[in-house]
C-alpha cells in the first residue's frame, strides 16, 4: 500500500512519543483498541489549571497510519481547552493524513483515544458525574 | 548492494536469466516456433509440439514421474482447482466427504468451500502448533465415503514440510485420492513420485524461477487418477485442461524445472546457510518467535514474530526489504494470519509476524543488512509501543479488558 508523504513524515519523525504520570491530578490516559484488532493507541494530556492542554504524549501498537493518526493528534491537541480537543472528528484526521478508506479505523481510534483522555481526567477532577449530572 | 533488498521469494521469483533466454526464442517470427502446437499439418506445429514435450519431460523428471502424467495449467490455482473439483465431481458416486487441513492455501480452501455449497462435505483438520498435520487425527477423520484428501507439500506461509509419503500410505490402504499442493515444494524438497503414493499434485512455474502463468497438474497413471475436466473445449491434454498451450511459458517451465533439478542440491545448502544466518543474526533480540517447525522446514523460509511491534507497522519501518506480513492487514482484510492462527499463535505474535523467503539471488551482503536494519527498526518501534512498556513493567497484557473495535 502507497502512504501519503504526511504518513511517512509521522512515521518516520513521530510527535511527542512517551509517557506522562498517569497517577498524576493533571494528567489524562486514554488507552483504546486491542492488540487481537492490531492496533492499542495509549494517550495522555496534561491540562494546566486554566483547563489548556499543555502537553500530550501518545505511544501506538499499530500500522504506520495509527502510528501517524496518533502523532498528528498530540500535535493538534497542544494548546487547546478540553472542549476544543473534544471537538477534533477522525474525518478531520483522515482528511488531512490522506488516509485510504481501509485504514479510517486508524483515525477513528484516534479520536476514541482523545475523547477516553479527557474523561480520564474529567472523571479525576469530579467532572463526569457532574456533566452527568447535567444532563439528567 | 541495491536496495530494496528481494526477500519474498514464496511469493514469487524472478526469472532465471536462462529461463528468459529460452523462453524469447519461441515468440517472434524471426526464429519460427511461434506455431500452435496442436497444430499437425505443418512443421511450425511439429516444432512446438516437440518443444512442449521436452518441457513436459523435464517437469516429470523433476519428480520421477512420467511425462504422460503432467497436464499443463494456468499455475497452482488451477492445478488445485481441477485436481479437488476434477475428482470430486467424478468420484462424487462413491462419497462426497473431502479432507483438508486449515492452513491449506486458499486456492485449496476456497475450492473446498465451493465444492461445500455443491454438497459436499469437508473436514479442515486442525494443524499441530508445529504447523504439521497429525496422523492420528486425519486417520480418525477418514470415512468410508472419504473420496480425496488434500493436503500441501511445504506451506507457503512457515515453510514447513509435511510428511507426504506418510499420508500417501494412509489413503492408497483406503483408496481415497491424495492431492497435494507442491507449489512450494517443487525444486526444494525431493519428491520422487514413484515412491510417493499421491495420485494428484499441483505445481507451479514462478515459486522456482519460471514464468508465472503457466502450472501443471500430475495426474497418476497407474493406479489411475480419474478427474472431470474443468475447462471444455478443444480437447487439449487428453480432455483434461482445454486451451492452446501458451510454448514459450511451457518451455520456461521446463527450463526452470530442468536447471531445478540439476542445482537443488547445493543451491538448497547456500541458501540453508543464509536462512541460518539472518535467524542467528535476530534471536538476540528479546520476544522473538519462530512460527512452524525448524527442522521440517524449507531451507529458504523463515516466519518470524517480532512480539509488541505491529507487522505492518514493522514492514514500513523496514521498507529497504521487500518481505510479506503473515498478517493480511496489507491486503485490507485487517484480519491476522489464517495460518499462525490455525497453529494456535495468539493475537499479538499472529499481527507480528514477518515472512522472509531468500532465494538463488541472495547475497550474504543482503543477509547483514537486513539483520541491522531490523535491530535498528524493531528498536525504534517497541519505543513507540504501549504494549512492549507494560510488558516492561511486568503487566500481564491478558489481564487488560481490552476494548475490541
Amino acid at each position: 500500500m502507497a502512504y501519503s508523504d504526511k504518513v511517512i513524515d509521522h512515521y518516520e519523525n513521530p510527535r511527542n512519543v512517551g509517557s506522562l504520570d498517569k497517577d498524576s491530578e493533571n494528567v489524562g490516559t486514554g488507552m483504546v483498541g486491542a492488540p487481537a484488532c492490531g492496533d492499542v493507541m495509549r494517550l495522555q494530556i496534561q491540562v494546566n489549571d486554566a483547563g489548556i492542554i499543555e502537553d500530550a504524549k501518545f505511544k501506538t501498537y499499530g500500522c504506520g497510519s495509527a502510528i501517524a493518526s496518533s502523532s498528528l493528534l498530540t500535535e493538534w491537541v497542544r494548546g487547546k481547552t478540553l472542549d476544543e480537543a473534544a471537538e477534533i472528528k477522525n474525518t478531520e484526521i483522515a482528511e488531512e493524513l490522506a488516509l485510504p478508506p481501509v485504514k479510517i479505523h486508524c483515525s477513528v481510534l484516534a479520536e476514541d483515544a482523545i475523547k477516553a483522555a479527557i474523561t480520564d481526567y474529567k472523571s479525576k477532577h469530579g467532572e463526569a458525574e457532574e456533566e452527568q449530572a447535567k444532563s439528567a | 548492494m541495491k536496495t530494496p533488498i528481494y526477500m519474498d521469494y514464496s511469493a514469487t521469483t524472478p526469472v532465471d536469466p536462462r529461463v528468459a533466454e529460452v523462453m524469447c526464442k519461441y515468440l517472434s517470427y524471426d526464429d519460427g516456433l511461434y506455431g500452435n502446437p496442436a497444430s499437425r499439418s505443418h512443421e511450425f506445429g511439429w516444432k512446438t509440439e516437440a518443444a512442449v514435450d521436452e518441457a513436459r519431460k523435464n517437469v516429470a523428471a523433476l519428480v520421477n514421474a512420467d511425462a504422460k502424467e503432467i497436464v499443463w495449467t494456468s499455475g497452482a490455482t488451477e492445478s488445485d482447482n481441477l485436481a479437488i473439483k476434477g475428482v470430486a465431481h467424478f468420484y462424487q458416486k462413491k462419497g462426497k466427504h473431502i479432507i483438508t487441513c486449515k492452513t491449506e492455501h486458499k486456492a485449496v480452501l476456497d475450492t473446498c468451500r465451493q465444492l461445500e455449497r455443491e454438497g459436499f462435505e469437508v473436514t479442515y483438520l486442525d494443524p499441530e502448533p508445529s504447523g504439521l498435520v497429525d496422523h492420528k487425527k486425519l486417520e480418525a477423520a477418514m470415512r468410508d465415503d472419504t473420496i480425496l484428501v488434500s493436503i500441501m507439500h511445504v506451506n507457503n506461509e512457515i515453510g514447513v514440510i509435511q510428511d507426504i509419503s506418510a499420508i500417501g500410505e494412509m489413503c492408497r490402504e483406503r483408496k481415497i485420492m491424495f492431492h497435494v499442493d507442491a507449489a512450494q515444494s517443487a525444486g526444494k524438497v525431493p519428491i520422487d513420485l514413484k515412491e510417493m503414493k499421491v495420485d494428484l499434485m499441483s505445481f507451479s512455474a514462478h515459486k522456482i524461477y519460471g514464468p508465472k502463468g503457466i502450472g501443471a497438474l500430475y495426474v497418476r497413471r497407474k493406479p489411475r487418477a480419474r478427474i472431470e475436466a474443468q475447462m471444455h473445449g478443444g480437447g487439449h491434454e487428453r480432455g483434461m485442461r482445454s486451451g492452446t498451450l501458451p510454448t514459450h511459458q511451457i518451455v520456461g517451465m521446463g527450463e526452470a524445472f530442468r536447471i531445478a533439478k540439476e542445482e537443488m542440491a547445493t543451491e538448497n545448502e547456500r541458501v540453508r546457510v543464509l536462512r541460518d544466518r539472518l535467524w542467528n543474526g535476530i534471536t538476540d533480540m528479546e520476544e522473538v518467535y519462530l512460527n512452524g517447525d525448524m527442522e521440517q522446514r524449507v531451507p529458504h523460509n523463515l516466519n518470524v514474530s517480532f512480539n509488541y511491534v505491529e507487522g505492518e507497522s514493522l514492514i514500513m519501518a523496514i521498507r529497504d526489504l521487500a518481505v510479506s506480513s503473515g498478517s493480511a492487514c496489507t491486503s485490507a482484510s485487517l484480519e491476522p494470519s489464517y495460518v499462525l492462527r490455525a497453529l494456535g499463535r495468539n493475537d499479538e505474535l499472529a499481527h507480528s509476524s514477518i515472512r522472509f523467503s531468500i532465494g538463488r539471488f541472495t547475497t550474504e551482503e543482503e543477509v547483514d543488512y537486513a539483520v541491522k536494519l531490523l535491530h535498528d527498526k524493531i528498536g525504534k518501534l517497541r519505543e513507540l509501543s504501549p504494549l512492549w512498556e507494560m510488558y516492561k513493567d511486568g503487566i500481564d497484557l491478558n489481564s487488560i479488558q481490552w476494548a475490541a473495535h
